[in-house]
């Protein structure tokens, strides 16, 4: 089963580089470009029995590690 | 493992973790050994934290090579689990950079190191102020202190939410602040983004402090300052009233 896991900055967290990226694209001419927040993907290739375990499983491995909860928020798909 | 400090004169213990990719571990030894005469023990972090210390230091560095998120791994290595039961023992704990991220990710410490909000890593003599005193790792200074201490980070930037900041406030949890040269925590005198111009804070039992700077490379004169010092023989000195018996 794939697992895609998409981790973001909690909206009071200040994202310098996300910034850097929005200044980069309005450099290019992107000037439609409101705001840039830069985050984090995982994949993951796991064995689960079915959806639900694999759920379970996939949101501690985030509470635990692949995200900080004080400043990051995630969600994940699963295939 | 034993508490230390229990017998009279016994003389008082360090021990300083080393993770993979730890890279202060050998400056903090040297000032606690050669400027202080300590007894000072480095501790592999896959090893059992195995007889009686008085306080653990988490160095600075790159542990883990700051994969996923500072400190994120490094805080499920083996040693930790004895340094948690340690610090919930009321044993001292000092987090250096490294050690401050680690600590925050296992918990022990609120909130949350981000990148420097300029982007920048961040190498230079900082002026710190020390806001509480009734802690064993400033007892020896005075409120309003201003210590000269080196920062040398990219991800120092210290981050909580609204309400963990006014429990910090309200508990006295801040124990140092970045300040300019007129010793006003000011953006000017702000190195990285730290919300509130936070450099340093304790936990709730204050047996357990994390902070950005390295007290460890100010500890010789020949180093351009001495103010770290004050800090380690402050607990030095807080585990000698330890051993004393009422």
């Amino acid at each position: 089963m794939r697992v895609r896991i998409f981790v973001s900055l909690k909206p009071g967290v200040l994202d310098p580089q996300g910034k850097a990226i929005e200044r980069s694209l309005h450099a290019l001419g992107y000037e439609e470009v409101k705001e840039v927040r830069a985050g984090k993907y995982f994949e993951l290739h796991i064995e689960a029995a079915s959806h639900e375990t694999a759920a379970v499983r996939i949101r501690a491995m985030c509470d635990k590690l692949l995200a900080n909860p004080v400043i990051e928020d995630y969600r994940f798909e699963l295939e | 493992m034993v508490l230390g400090g229990a017998v009279g004169e016994a003389a008082m213990r360090w021990g300083v973790i080393v993770f993979p990719g730890s890279c202060d571990e050998q400056d903090v030894f040297d000032a606690l050994k050669r400027e202080m005469g300590q007894k000072v023990k480095l501790l592999w972090h896959k090893d059992q934290l195995a007889g009686r210390y008085d306080c653990l230091v988490l160095p600075g560095g790159f542990s883990y090579g700051d994969y996923l998120r500072c400190g994120a791994m490094a805080r499920f290595s083996p040693i930790m689990r004895d340094v948690v039961q340690f610090a919930q023992s009321g044993g001292y704990v000092l987090g250096i950079c490294n050690g401050f991220q680690i600590l925050c990710e296992a918990g022990l410490l609120p909130g949350a190191l981000v990148r420097n909000s300029g982007l920048q890593f961040v190498c230079q003599q900082v002026s710190l102020r020390v806001e509480e005193t009734d802690t064993p790792f400033t007892a020896t200074v005075k409120k309003g202190q201003l210590l000269k201490i080196p920062i040398k980070h990219g991800e120092g930037c210290y981050y909580a939410d609204s309400v963990t900041l006014e429990h910090l406030r309200q508990k006295r949890q801040v124990l140092l602040r970045y300040v300019d040269a007129k010793g006003k925590a000011s953006f000017a005198g702000n190195p990285n983004g730290s919300v509130d111009n936070i450099a340093g804070v304790c936990n709730e039992t204050r047996n357990v402090v994390g902070l950005m700077p390295h007290p460890e490379d100010a500890c010789s004169r020949l180093l351009g300052s001495e103010d770290g010092l004050k800090i380690f023989s402050s607990i030095a000195d807080a585990c000698a009233q330890r051993g004393k018996t009422p």
